[in-house]
């Protein structure tokens, strides 16, 4: 009946932002996104595995911190582009997780992030080829990438 | 029922003006950024102020004020947001990896090999700069 719960609730959600909570449209809404999870369902695509999904806020409100923050730290950056030289890098590291989805949020994090950008992800290898606007301490930035975010995912996504 | 954009109270005027300056201000300089800086690979960093924070100051600006001028929660925004962010690092990768393949065939020495070890690139710019 519904092979993709979560999905199918987003999607009644987004139907709701979008045209006003009233009964009628969550009667349609829901309409919608069963067919639309049917559909879906015929891609077959790879489930997501949660494993703690209730460290997902948690994640959320680290990376809106660590983004408010390279949001400073880039805008100085730029601004200062002429007179201080910053010292822009390649960065490869190793991941440990190796779950799609855990991989995609990572990805998402990263380039949404000012100051990292997602280069190229080998899946031979499972290393991930970043460029860093400031590499003036890359063993800080490996420390960040692996303990404070691929771990909490390596939870979420158990 | 919309009330006009001078009667919203006072506190939820400066919020949005708050809110829609940061978030103006951050795109602007990423968009200097965008003019300044030196090298591609550098270049790609600047718009993601816009497409974070910058969108996102925006967003929060305009849930406050149709929330308070329409005395209704309008928070729809958030949909604009999360499709921002979600849907960027494809574009990002696909810029990005079409850079790298150029560099490496035409061997431009900046861009790391394809099995590089970790943290091999850092040496060469450092070199350079």
């Amino acid at each position: 009946m519904l092979p993709y719960p979560i999905l199918t609730l987003m999607l009644v959600l987004m139907w709701l932002l979008l045209n006003g909570f009233t009964l009628g449209h969550l009667l349609l809404g829901i309409v919608v996104a069963v067919f639309a999870s049917w559909a879906m369902a015929s891609l077959r695509p790879e489930k997501p595995k949660f494993g703690k999904w209730y460290l997902l806020p948690k994640l959320f409100g680290i990376v809106l911190y660590d983004v408010a923050v390279s949001n400073l730290h880039v805008a100085k950056v730029i601004l200062r582009a002429g007179s201080r030289k910053h010292n822009p890098g390649f960065l490869a590291i190793d991941l440990e997780i190796r779950d799609h989805f855990a991989i995609a949020v990572l990805a998402v994090v990263l380039t949404s992030t000012p100051g990292s950008a997602w280069l190229e992800y080998d899946s031979n290898d499972n290393t991930v080829l970043l460029h860093v606007l400031d590499i003036d301490n890359e063993a800080a930035w490996r420390d960040t990438i692996k303990n404070r975010y691929e771990k909490l995912l390596m939870e979420i996504f158990a | 029922m919309m009330v006009n954009a001078a009667d919203i109270p006072l506190w939820a005027a400066v919020a949005v003006a708050f809110f829609l300056l940061v978030g103006a201000t951050l795109a602007l300089i990423g968009a200097i950024g965008f003019v300044r800086l030196p090298t591609f690979y550098e270049r790609i960093h600047a718009p993601t102020l816009g497409t974070s924070w910058g969108i996102g100051g925006i967003m929060v600006a305009s849930m406050i004020f149709f929330s308070v001028a329409a005395s209704r929660i309008a928070i729809h925004e958030i949909l604009i947001g999360i499709f921002v962010t979600v849907t960027t690092p494809i574009t990002f990768m696909l810029l990005a990896r079409a850079a790298l393949h150029r560099d490496r065939a035409e061997q431009n020495g900046k861009a790391p090999d394809k099995h590089t070890g970790s943290g091999s690139g850092p040496e060469e710019i450092q070199d350079e700069a």
